[in-house]
């Protein structure tokens, strides 16, 4: 989109604030204002802001690709808050025409708004991701009641965006040993799907004192999930799993 | 070696794999699942984290006769609607090996953990979608597509990311591949590749390497592709001396939401959604009065913009048209659209359960590109005839193998994306195990791989991406849209001829080799530009109308001259025909008929 097809008088301008950082070029990080010219006669996403500062400033960089909530490129910091900027309006974020921009906390930053998500994905590779099956496959599917698949409902949505790993001081603290929300939830996708045949190592796996034990239930990951997930609950669910386990 | 210094191939580092796959969307992952559980030691190079690929973003399903709606379901009735979707250049021998060997795929993926609806039975749901029938198009709509709810790419995607962790894949993931390299018998040996978050640069070395870098529908203004969709493999295709096949065979997909872009599943009609003018009419019944809104995308899509263009187009300036879900009751909507109702009220601040959603006709898929064989691998044409450029293979969006022809049918993309996913892993392990000897390639070879980096690494002055692309995107939308015309065509190629110089120069200012986006988006911008360029010449050579090509001065499909597939070369700028393939090796070929849904 350009700013240069809207007529004058439908213009605002607003300030971005934005986070900079180039290891290669700046010795530090710092906040750079950049001023975008945004139409008022319709609502824009934060990413097209942010695609109308890059036309100004092309060396700001982030990441992006579906522009509609689906591919969990996006994720960042938005007046202190993580979520997607493709699909967190403009109006709903703006502050005296202002908005604040950052990398998602608690990873280490590349370069600009893009964090290095190698902790992110190395916690969840360690739940196996994958259905982990031990009986022969039929010829066809497997049969799977419209009950037990109503189980991976609010499971199998994730995007692995990040931004609730990230928002969480759980995480933050001990990246390397707690699986943070996201995995946790995946973790649960898979045991929670009835043809999965690994329940037990899975359990065994998160049988310590990080693993999962670590969350105190801040809840952040929920408040910021932008599908609207809740990793809590699929933490608690476990949880359950667990004890339930130990009595039997 | 870092990616903006000026790069010689005999200090460049080398990485050898037995096979590599660049692109990590469905078609990539699939191959690589198949290579990486067969022992051979594979790598996707993927500009994004996998799951960031477009295939993500696909809704309404997997078209698949899988017998679980309709236990007489077959799939020659999925290979008749499919010629007929295609407007009959669709090959009938890869259409045939697609329909058939179909079911296993999809049970496949369903092995691995795919999160499909289901029915009460406990199978596969599915739900019925444009351009299907029973019984060869006699016995009314079938009930075909596979469903995880509206999210099916995401499922489809997620679940292969998943099963190549298993597998042991190695990811190169934010990797961005800039280049074929060529040996001196023109095979192909590998790619240059960076790592774009330090920009180490790399001669990756392999002897089997699979293009799987989907569409290019960012050469369109308004598109339902994601950003990251800009023809990377088709550039590098075209770059080093082969062909793309059918790229004027543009889909325009009927219902992006209006202003956004943002697609709006088939599902919704085959789930019993219908389209609405401004008098409330539900229109399509006139244009189509057996299928009504689940004719086949390009007619529906035509019918739409004839709509907007009469003055019956919806909202105050006329320019969209409506699509009603509201009779449905909230409980289909939100437990079979759920993903559908989130994008609607986000970008079109309405709830498909309350109102209709605006939609327009929107670009979504390009069902030309890099001619394959049903292997996976890639054809040449020399002297009108095929032949077999070695070392290289293509699926998925990227590749033309051509089971869509003319017009490609809702949900038939993950099925072509899976099947021949799988079909060229399983034809380079085998080939592997057979022995492939192929030339290394000397200094020269790569160096000549080098250039286009080396080249905007050097540049100091010219014009930024971000000017050139509005340009090429404006003239793509004006002139080769769903309607095209000769004259408006032929203005387009000038423009396009006038802009060519530009972007072979492109300026990238900012030359950091950390994460640097412009210098992506820099080259993302000339594979863009040579699929748009190839999509216009070859447009305006197609004189007839046939499936999504629609012409307003050429308005009738002309079997005897362009019952062909086009053949376009980037060196020469020039078109040809090629044969389509009616071979089928199991049934009778389905032979051209009037076309009416």
């Amino acid at each position: 989109m350009s700013a240069a097809v809207i007529p004058v008088e439908q213009i605002k301008t607003i300030t971005m604030s934005i986070y900079r950082y180039d290891p290669t070029v700046d010795k530090k990080p710092y906040m750079q204002d950049v001023i975008v010219e945004i139409p008022t006669d319709k609502d824009i996403m934060v990413l097209d802001a942010l695609h109308l500062a890059k036309e100004q400033e092309p060396s700001l960089s982030y990441r992006r690709s579906c522009r509609e909530g689906v591919c969990g490129s996006d994720g960042m910091n938005i007046n202190g808050k993580n979520g997607l900027a493709c699909v967190t309006p403009l109006s709903e974020v703006l502050k005296r025409d202002k908005i604040t921009l950052r990398p998602m906390p608690g990873l280490p930053v590349v370069r600009d708004l893009i964090v290095d998500m190698k902790q992110f994905f190395d916690q969840l590779e360690k739940v196996k991701p994958y259905l982990i099956t031990k009986s022969d496959a039929p010829d066809i599917e497997r049969k799977q009641t419209p009950e037990d698949r109503d189980g991976l409902d609010g499971l199998y949505e994730c995007i692995l965006c990040g931004c609730c790993s990230t928002s969480c001081p759980s995480f933050w603290w001990n990246p390397d040993k707690f699986l943070g929300p996201a995995a946790l939830l995946q973790s649960w996708r898979f045991i929670n799907d009835s043809r999965d045949e690994a329940t037990e190592e899975r359990l065994d796996d998160l049988e310590d004192a990080f693993s999962l034990y670590r969350c105190h239930g801040i809840m952040n990951c929920v408040s910021v999930c932008p599908k609207g997930l809740n990793p809590t609950e699929a933490i608690s669910n476990i949880r359950n799993k667990l004890l339930t386990r130990k009595k039997a | 070696m870092l990616v903006n210094e000026i790069i010689n191939a005999k200090d460049l580092p080398v990485m050898e794999f037995d096979g590599i796959i660049v692109g990590g969307g469905g078609a990539g992952m699939r191959a690589s699942l198949q290579l990486a559980e067969s022992g051979l030691n594979t790598a996707v190079i993927s500009k994004v984290f996998p799951t960031r690929s477009h295939t993500v973003s696909a809704q309404g399903g997997i078209t698949c006769a899988i017998q679980s709606d309709d236990p007489d379901d077959d799939w020659r009735w999925h290979m008749f609607d499919t010629v007929k979707g295609s407007d009959y250049i669709g090959d009938q021998e890869a259409i045939e090996y697609m329909c058939s060997e179909g079911p296993k795929a999809v049970f496949e993926l369903e092995h691995m953990g795919l999160p499909f609806s289901r029915t009460e039975e406990g199978r596969i749901y599915q739900r019925p979608f444009g351009g299907q029938s029973k019984d060869y198009g006699k016995g009314g709509q079938a009930t075909r597509t596979c469903a995880a709810a509206d999210r099916t790419g995401h499922s489809l995607l997620h679940t292969l990311y998943q099963a190549n962790l298993k597998a042991g894949t190695n990811f190169l993931n934010e990797w961005f591949a800039v280049d074929l390299v060529l040996n001196t018998d023109k095979a192909v040996v590998g790619v240059i590749a960076f790592k774009i978050e330090t920009g180490e640069i790399y001669y990756i070395k392999s002897k089997a390497t699979v293009l799987a870098t989907g569409g290019a529908g960012r050469i369109y203004a308004s598109t339902t592709n994601a950003l990251i969709n800009s023809g990377d493999g088709v550039g590098m295709a075209l770059r080093a001396g082969m062909p793309v096949q059918d790229i004027e065979m543009w889909q325009f997909h009927p219902t992006g939401i209006h202003g956004a872009g943002t697609l709006v599943t088939e599902g919704c009609r085959g789930e019993g959604g219908y389209l609405l003018n401004k008098d409330g009419e539900r229109f399509m019944e006139r244009y189509a009065p057996n299928a009504k809104d689940l004719a086949s995308r390009d007619v529906v899509a035509r019918s739409m913009a004839l709509e907007i263009l009469e003055g019956r187009g919806c909202g105050p300036n006329a320019d969209h048209i409506f699509l009603r879900l509201d009779h449905l009751g909230p409980e289909v909507v939100h437990k079979r659209l759920p993903g559908i109702t989130e994008l609607s009220k986000t970008f079109a601040g309405v709830d498909p359960a309350v109102q209709p959603i605006p939609v327009v006709p929107t670009c979504h898929y390009m069902m030309g590109g890099i001619p394959t064989n049903i292997n996976g691998q890639v054809i040449s044409v020399e002297d009108g005839k095929d032949i077999i450029v070695e070392g290289l293979y293509a699926a998925g969006e990227v590749a033309c193998v051509s089971v869509h022809g003319g017009n490609r049918l809702g949900g038939n993309s993950l099925l072509d994306l899976v099947v021949f996913g799988r079909a060229a892993g399983l034809y380079i392990e085998e080939a592997m195990k057979q022995g492939v000897e192929l030339k290394d390639a000397s200094n020269d070879d790569i160096d000549k791989a080098l250039e286009r980096l080396n080249k905007l690494n050097a540049s100091t002055e010219g014009d930024q991406v971000s000017v050139l692309k509005e340009r090429m995107q404006q003239n793509m939308q004006n002139s080769f849209g769903v309607f095209r015309r000769g004259d408006l065509m032929e203005k387009g190629i000038n423009e396009l001829a006038k802009t060519r110089e530009e972007v072979d120069a492109i300026y990238l200012k900012d030359k950091s080799a950390t994460f640097n986006t412009a210098r992506i988006e820099a080259l993302e911008m000339q594979n863009l530009f040579e699929v748009a360029e190839a999509t216009a010449i070859t447009a305006n050579e197609r004189k007839e109308s046939r499936g999504a090509h629609a012409r307003d001065d050429y308005t009738e499909r002309d079997d005897d001259n362009w019952l062909k597939h086009s053949i376009y070369f980037a060196e020469t700028k020039e078109v040809s025909k090629r044969d389509v393939n009616y071979r089928p090796k199991t049934v009778q070929a389905f032979q051209p008929m009037v076309r009416s849904y």
